[in-house]
This record gives C-alpha cells, structure tokens and sequence, in this order.
C-alpha cells in the first residue's frame, strides 16, 4: 500500500504531547549563565550616555557589554546599511539593544539590565512609510541621506499608453498591514564556544545557513562550528533572519567561556523579530466594459523598518512577481521603494510578499466587478489564464507558472458553497433588525513556492537552493533519513518517512528521519518558501531510489536472480513471478556490510544516498476561497461566520498534515484580515508591544473551516508536490476584506484597509466613514 | 538591590511526589517547575498570562503557572504535562486525541493546552465546541487554527479510556 496520499500520524506527536520535547530554553548545560538585554525606549535619538557601573558591580553579573565592547565585531544585513549588534551613537527602533547583561542567574541578569543608565537625546522619527518619505523627514542613516534607499522605477514605456487605451480605468492606494509573526516560542540562543569549537543551539529555521554565517562571522572553520535547531516553536518565516543575538551571544560565550544562553521574553518578542507585510501600494488598472483586465501598474512601497535586511528588502520583488495573480493580463508593469522607518526592522512573513500580492489583485478584480456591476465570481471566469495555457510566461522573468486549474477551483468552491442561497440571506439580513449584516467575498489566489530553482535563494545569503536528502540503511533493516530542511511544526518527518517508505518498501515504522544538526546532516537549507515537500520530498525521494536499485543488486545476487527482477514490497524483495523466493529486508541489510556475503563489485556499507535536488522552476499553488462575515450592525464587530477552502497544491503527501497547514495559514491569514497591526504613535513609540494590545486570535475568534481539494500536478519534481506551508495566509485575506466589503457595498464602501477593527467598521456604518 | 527577602521553603506535591525547596519569593511557579525542577514540559510564551503555554492544574484547577508564585503553591498538588499519562506511559484521552485529530504542530503551546484541556473534561465530560472553543480562551496557538484541537478534545470526550499504544508506534489513521 503506497503511503504517499495515507492520513498517517505523526512521528513528531509522542514526545510532544508529554513534555518531552527539547526546545532550545529546555536546554542548560552546566555552569549556563544568562542574558539580559538594555533596550531603547526611544525611536530615534543620540545615545549620550550609558553607565553600566552599578549593574557591574551587582552580584552574580559576569559581563556589561556596550557598543565599545563589541567594536571589533561587524554589523549585520545590507553592506553599507549594517545593523550594529549593539548600539553605538544612535538608536533607531524602540526595543534597539544597547547593552547587554550576562549573570549567573536570569532574576540577576534582569536585575543587573535594569540598573544600567542609558541617556538619549530624541531625534525626530518617522515610524510609518509616509513619515519616512515626506519632505525633510530625518534621514535613519546619515551616510546614505535619504529614507529611500532602493528604489526600482517602472519604466516600461508602453504601461501608460495601454491604461490611456482601455476603455475604463480606475486608480486606488492600499495598505498591508504590519504584522507581528508571533511563534509562540519566543526567539532563545544558547551558545557554548569551547577549545575544541562552537556549538550553538537557536530556535531557527535554517542551521546550515546559520552556521555557514557564524562560522565565516567569526572566522572559524565549519567543521568546528556546529548549530542544532533541536525542537522549534513555530517559525512563520520570522525565524530565518539573522537577529543580533545570534551572534553576540556566541561572542559572550567565548569571552566568558562557559555556555551562555538568552531567552527572549514575548514583549521583546514583538519588538525584536523581524515583522512582516508593511506595505503600501499605488495600482492604477485599465479595463473594458465586459470585464477583461487590460492594463496594470503596480508601485510598492515597502516599510523595511530601522535596517534592512536582505529578505525584507526582496519582499516587494516577491509581491511585484505575482502582481497578477491567476489573471491573463495583456500588459504588466511594476516598480517599488524600499523604505527604512524608525520601526521594527521588516522581513519575511509566512508568504513574505505573496500575501501582500494576492490582497491587491484580488481586491482590483472586486472593485472592477462592482465598478461594471458584475458578480465577482464572473468577472474571475472572465480573466483566468485557461488551463491550456501552462507554461504561462508572466511580466516577470521569475516567474513562469507551471500549472494550475483556476477555473476548477472556483467550481469546486461552489460545490462546497450555496452562493446563491447566501446571497439571498444577505439580502434579506440587510433590513432584518434581528440580523447582522452578511458580506460574502471570494479570492482565487495564486502563489509562488517550492524555493526553489538555482539562483532562488542565493540572492538572500543561502549557498544554494538546492535540499539535501540523505538515505542510510542500518544494518538492522531500518533506516535513517537526513534533511537539509529544517521543520518547525510542519510535520516534515513524518512526511519524509511516507516518501521513503514507499521508495524503499521499508516498514514506515522502521524509518526515521532526522534534522536539525549540521554534524549529523550532510548540508542543508532549510525551511522556508513551501520548499519542505517539494525540494526535500523530492531529494529523499530520489536518494531512496538509489539506494533500492543497490540493494536489488544484492537481494538478485542472494536469490541467484537477475537485479532486473527482483521487486521490493512489504519489508522484503522477492523475485518477480515467484513470489515465494524473497528475502527480508533486514537479510539483505546486514549482509550489506559484510564483504563474504556480498556480489562482485559491490562494496560494504553501500546502501546510502545523498541527493542535492535542485527544482528546474518554482511551483505555483492556487485555489479558491470563500468567506463569509457577519457585521454587528451596531457595535462594527465583524466575524468570520464561514470559510469555505479549495486548495490545488498538486500531490498531498499527508492529508492530515495539509489540512492542518490550511488551517494555520488561514488562521493567521484572518487574524491579518480582522485583529492584527503593529501600531506605533507619531514618535514611533510602539502601541502593540505585548499581547494584551496585539491580538493574535484564540479559538472562539475563528471559524470551522469546510475544505476541499482540486489537484493539479507541478512537473518540478516526480511526487507532482507543489507545496502548501503558506497557501492559506496567502488566500484569506482578501476573501475576508471582499466579504466585509460586500457587506458594506449598500453603504457606499469600496475598499477598507487591514485590520478591520470594531472602530474602522462602526465608523464606516454611523459616521459615513473612517 | 541586593537586600532581597531571604529564600522560604515550600514543600510541592509535584506529579505526586513530595518536593522540598527553598525560592525567592518572588519565584513564578512556571520558573520554579523549569530551572528549579527540571521540568520543562511546561513551557513559557509571554510575559502578559496571554498565552496559556504555562497551564498546569493547581489541586485540579488549570492555572497559568506564570501567575502564580512558587510559595502560593506551598502544600498543593501541581500536575504539569510530564504527569499526565499513564505510570506504563499510556497516553492520556487527551493526548491521544491530540495525536490522533492533528491538535499540534510545533508542539509548543500543546503542554498548556493538554492540561487546560484536561482541567474542562473533569468538570465538562462532553464538551460541545462551544464549550471547548470559550474554555481553550486563554490558550494561544499559532499553527493550528484551532479546529483540529477542537476535534482532538472532542475525541478524547467520545474516547474517556484513549487507546493503548505503545510509545514510538504509528498507525494509519484511517
């Protein structure tokens, strides 16, 4: 029975639902000592004075280190726009680490932190896009002068003729709200830098690109440099990014030379890790009268908050890419801005740049609707790029679609839905004092995944695109799978040993997969961009193979038959035709190793394989959303009483697990939609910076979510995977705000910015507008 | 600063044993269970008892452990995740249901939201998923969308005894 397609649990379960899982804070090794951080209260201002001299001498403290104390230590990120691993002169984020505080025990080290003096003279700050780029806003970085520092003009000649040509046009400005990702394990270092070398273990999704980084950081060979993302809470993208304590706290651990572990708590949490969206958009878009897009122009202007980092400054690549979604579209143009603000530093976010994309055509195309009187499910029909038509060619040269079926997603959804019967309720609710308002709204999204083909990810610091897979036969019969990719909840072990067991008709209980440790695991790079199943299924896929066709050899050399007919089923090979001449996998295995018992040409210890598997394109999922809100017709509150999902992501390794990566996108999709913002005030003093004000959603916020499926297969990779980590943060949003809007259309509303707070809805339903 | 009030004992009936130890007063029983116990199922999330991932049953009662201080739990039974199954290592209902309905991902929030879980079927045995939904309140997820932990704690109300199954073993689910 193939596995490949089984609701199997998963392997990853039976520690974690005792207790015994190991995440890095569960890790102290002896003579630990702890961190504590001195962080700015300011957004921006001159650091005059910072005296460490009562922390200093407080018991327990073993270290106050300043910015004078890490001189010899370089910024991060951008060259040219370095973050400093502690302040130096300047601050430019509330929550910018300026000293930092290693004690014997955390209350100490907290203690000690506390009692350092820090004096900042305020500079004006510019905490939001506008701010940044009005007229004599003060310049983040005086060396570069301006807070536009990348911008990319569209200039594409013919974008203006061909909107001027379309019959009708219409122009609009959006936002993308800035989100906190929120891993409910928080980020935690623990370094220990001995004589014979470094190990460091972080909460991270990517270790081999985190020790290749601190290893050329500090100068150290790789082989001595060792990180283990051992159990990880969560990582939503955010866990990518290289933050200042991954290397400060290796530093301190050298200089100390014991281990030294820091443990981030929530409020720093929601000031320190990178955030995601932040975005603004101008888009212009020419139509005719029946409905056919003819023209778009997109300009993002992205928030890349106090330093940019590499990922962050990509995301407007990444949005501009997908500008047009699953929409035929004559003409494309694009351009954008990257931005720096007195905020939070911006970068990936589960879908980093797609959502961002999907939210503005997907709004476009319900305005256009509405603009020429039409149902948003028609006009969708009108645009779609047919399912003949794949390879599709896009504006952009990264992106080629593979395949897709857009128009069989939206049937399905309307299998799944009564749109019709909802639209009357909607009718009859708008008048029915006893109802709320109805709004019914759809998105048929696409996106870009499966990071991806060479040259996806080396623009952002990684070593390659490729993931490794790596199969090694014990000589037992079982076997051990190696994985570059490092997951964080997705379920990548199970879904690997699903592949495997298939490849090398090895008991799915005898295999397991192992990750998170670049001294166990050859190479690696991680886990991001919905790449696990496609890029790493892919390679295990591929070593498994390998090692089956060398273990057929010895197999045909014990049966004294042809490799050519031996088969391999249910934990043993037998010859083809003549079921009863087989022998155990676990015979072959052990002989596997042994020189007496194995044919010419075959050496011991064979039965391994490490595969590279490098995609030759991205993979594109789609589908089709639909949602419906209720609006409180008093007090604005707007719930999602409905979400009807239909996901295309090519061959399901694991429906569970798919399900569940659905419902987590989702999730934080319609938190973005209704209940998230990263808020500052006019002096960039952040107004969210805990969970009592940032309000990631609990389970009476959210809705029962009905799916289905529709699949349509990449040609990437041979599993048809087009992977779906993201696919949900991608499509909820707009079909939450299309919904609301639609429940507000009798009003005049047209369009409401993200989130869509109690306040924004009352305002629109008793006050004529926000 | 350093004129701190001296260390109190307290004695803890923890998982059923009895354990003597001397805090700082002003030690949050979440802390006391991690670095002094070593028991470090219980995890931490925030600093604002937002989260949940701290839940323990204090004489029964889910509590956030980050709210409570060590010396309020002198003389008391605390249950944390690592009590919860069985002396064979048989899983609880709950944790069963939590396997066997997809009710976790990273794992991290999942000790908080077992216990609390565990905390409504002692008082509710057949929760129904409003009640799951209002009672699960103060227990943050990020990776779910919590309808597969509704469904867990639904199969752990229709399955009181759970399965047996050895730890380490699989089995399809359906």
């Amino acid at each position: 029975m193939s596995l490949v397609g089984a609701k199997v649990l998963r392997k990853e379960d039976p520690n974690l639902i005792t207790g015994r899982g190991q995440f890095v804070d569960d890790l102290s090794p002896a003579g630990t000592a702890y961190v504590a951080f001195v962080r700015s209260n300011e957004a921006h201002g001159r650091i005059t004075n910072v005296d460490t001299a009562e922390a200093v001498a407080m018991q327990g403290v073993l270290a106050v280190w300043t910015a004078s104390d890490v001189a010899d230590l370089p910024g991060l990120g951008v060259p040219g726009l370095e973050r400093p691993l502690l302040a130096a002169d300047k601050v430019r984020f509330v929550g910018e680490s300026i000293a930092v505080v290693v004690a014997e025990t955390r209350a100490q080290a907290v203690d000690a932190a506390e009692a350092v003096l820090v004096d900042i003279d305020p500079l004006p700050a510019s905490p939001t896009i506008q701010s940044a780029i009005a007229e004599g806003a003060a310049p983040l970085d005086e060396n570069v002068g301006a807070n536009v520092i990348f911008m990319l003009p569209i200039e594409d000649p013919d974008i203006d003729p061909a909107l001027a040509a379309a019959p009708r046009r219409l122009s609009t400005r959006m936002e993308n709200n800035r989100c906190v990702p929120t891993p409910i394990e928080t980020n935690v270092v623990l370094a220990d830098w001995g004589p014979s070398g470094l190990t460091l273990w972080a909460t991270h999704q990517a270790p081999h690109h985190l020790r290749n980084t601190v290893a050329t950081y500090f100068g150290l060979a790789q082989d001595t440099t060792r990180v283990i993302t051992p159990d990880v809470g969560g990582g939503f993208g955010a866990k990518i990014n290289f933050t200042p304590d991954l290397f400060l706290v290796p530093a301190l651990s050298r200089a100390l030379r014991r281990p030294v572990k820091y443990t981030q708590t929530r409020s720093e949490n929601v000031l320190m890790m990178y955030h995601g969206r932040a975005q603004e958009v101008d888009i212009d878009v020419g139509f005719d009268d029946d409905g056919s897009l003819l023209a778009l122009k997109v300009d993002v202007y992205q928030d890349n908050g106090a330093y940019a980092d590499p990922t962050g400054m990509g995301l407007p690549a990444l949005t501009t890419t997908m500008a047009a979604g699953c929409y035929k579209i004559p003409k494309v143009a694009v351009g954008w801005k990257n931005i720096l603000t007195n905020a939070t530093p911006v970068a990936a976010y589960r879908g980093a740049g797609r959502p961002e994309a999907a939210f503005y055509i997907e709004r476009i195309v319900d305005m256009v609707a509405d603009e020429l009187g039409l149902d948003p499910v028609e006009i969708r029909r009108r645009n779609f790029i047919p399912e003949d038509e794949f390879p599709y060619a896009t504006h952009s040269e990264i992106a080629v679609y593979d395949s897709g079926n857009f128009a069989g997603a939206l049937d399905e959804l309307l299998n799944i839905m009564d749109y019709p019967a909802l639209v009357q309720e909607k009718a009859a609710a708008i008048d029915d004092p006893t109802k709320p308002l109805l709004g019914i709204g759809f998105a048929t999204w696409l996106e870009i995944a499966a990071f991806g083909p060479p040259g996806a990810l080396e623009g952002f610091g990684h070593l390659a695109s490729w993931e490794s897979g790596q199969v090694r036969v014990q000589p037992d019969g079982s076997a051990i799978i190696y994985t570059g990719a490092s997951p964080h909840g997705q379920g990548t072990v199970t879904t690997l040993a699903q592949i495997a067991a298939d490849e090398l008709g090895i008991d799915f209980d005898k295999i397991s997969v192992r990750h998170g440790d670049t001294a166990t695991v050859v190479q690696g790079i991680g886990t991001m961009g919905s790449r696990a199943t496609a890029v790493a299924g892919e390679s295990v896929k591929q070593a498994a193979t390998k090692v089956t066709e060398k273990a057929k050899l010895i197999a045909a050399h014990l049966l004294e038959a042809n490799p050519e007919d031996i088969e391999v089923n249910d934990d043993a090979f037998s010859v083809k035709g003549t079921p009863a001449k087989s022998v155990p996998w676990s015979e072959v295995a052990w002989k596997s190793f042994q020189n007496l018992e194995l044919p010419e040409g075959v050496d011991p210890g064979s039965l391994e394989s490490t595969v590279h598997n490098a995609p030759p394109n991205f993979s594109f999922p789609s589908g089709a959303y639909g949602c419906v809100v209720e609006i409180d017709k008093m007090s604005g509150d707007t719930r999602v009483r409905d979400m009807y999902l239909v996901d295309d992501c090519g061959t399901v390794i694991n429906p569970l697990l798919a399900e569940g990566q659905v419902h987590g996108g989702v999730a934080q999709g319609i938190a973005q939609a209704l209940y998230e913002k990263m808020e500052y005030d006019a002096n960039g003093q952040p107004l969210t910076a805990t969970l009592v004000d940032y309000l990631v959603p609990g389970a009476p916020d959210l809705p029962t979510y009905t799916s289905s499926r529709t699949t349509t297969v990449t040609p990437n990779n041979s599993l048809g995977a087009k992977g779906i980590g993201e696919s949900g943060s991608v499509g909820a949003p707009p079909a939450v705000v299309n919904a609301a809007v639609d429940a507000l259309s009798h009003l005049g509303v047209r369009h409401i910015n993200m989130p869509l707070t109690p306040q924004k809805i009352f305002s629109l339903l008793h006050e004529g507008g926000a | 600063m350093e004129n701190r009030p001296s260390n109190v004992p307290v004695t803890i009936n923890v998982n059923g044993n009895a354990l003597s130890a001397e805090v700082e007063p002003r030690t949050l029983l979440a802390l006391f269970l991690r670095d002094d116990l070593h028991l470090t199922g219980t995890h931490i999330g925030c600093d604002t008892s937002n989260c949940g991932a701290c839940t323990v049953l204090l004489d029964g009662d889910a509590v956030k452990s980050c709210t409570v201080l060590a010396v309020q739990a002198d003389g008391r039974d605390i249950t944390t995740i690592e009590g919860v199954a069985g002396d064979d290592g048989s899983f609880s209902a709950v944790q069963e249901g939590f396997r066997q309905e997809h009710g976790l991902q990273c794992g991290y929030c999942t000790p908080g939201m077992i216990m609390a879980a565990t905390a409504l079927l002692a008082d509710n045995p057949n929760p129904s998923e409003h009640d799951i939904r209002h009672n699960l309140e103060g227990n943050l997820c990020r990776c779910t969308g919590y309808q597969m932990i509704v469904n867990s704690v639904r199969w752990a109300a229709e399955n009181p005894d759970g399965v047996s199954v050895s730890v380490g073993g699989q089995g399809a689910h359906s």
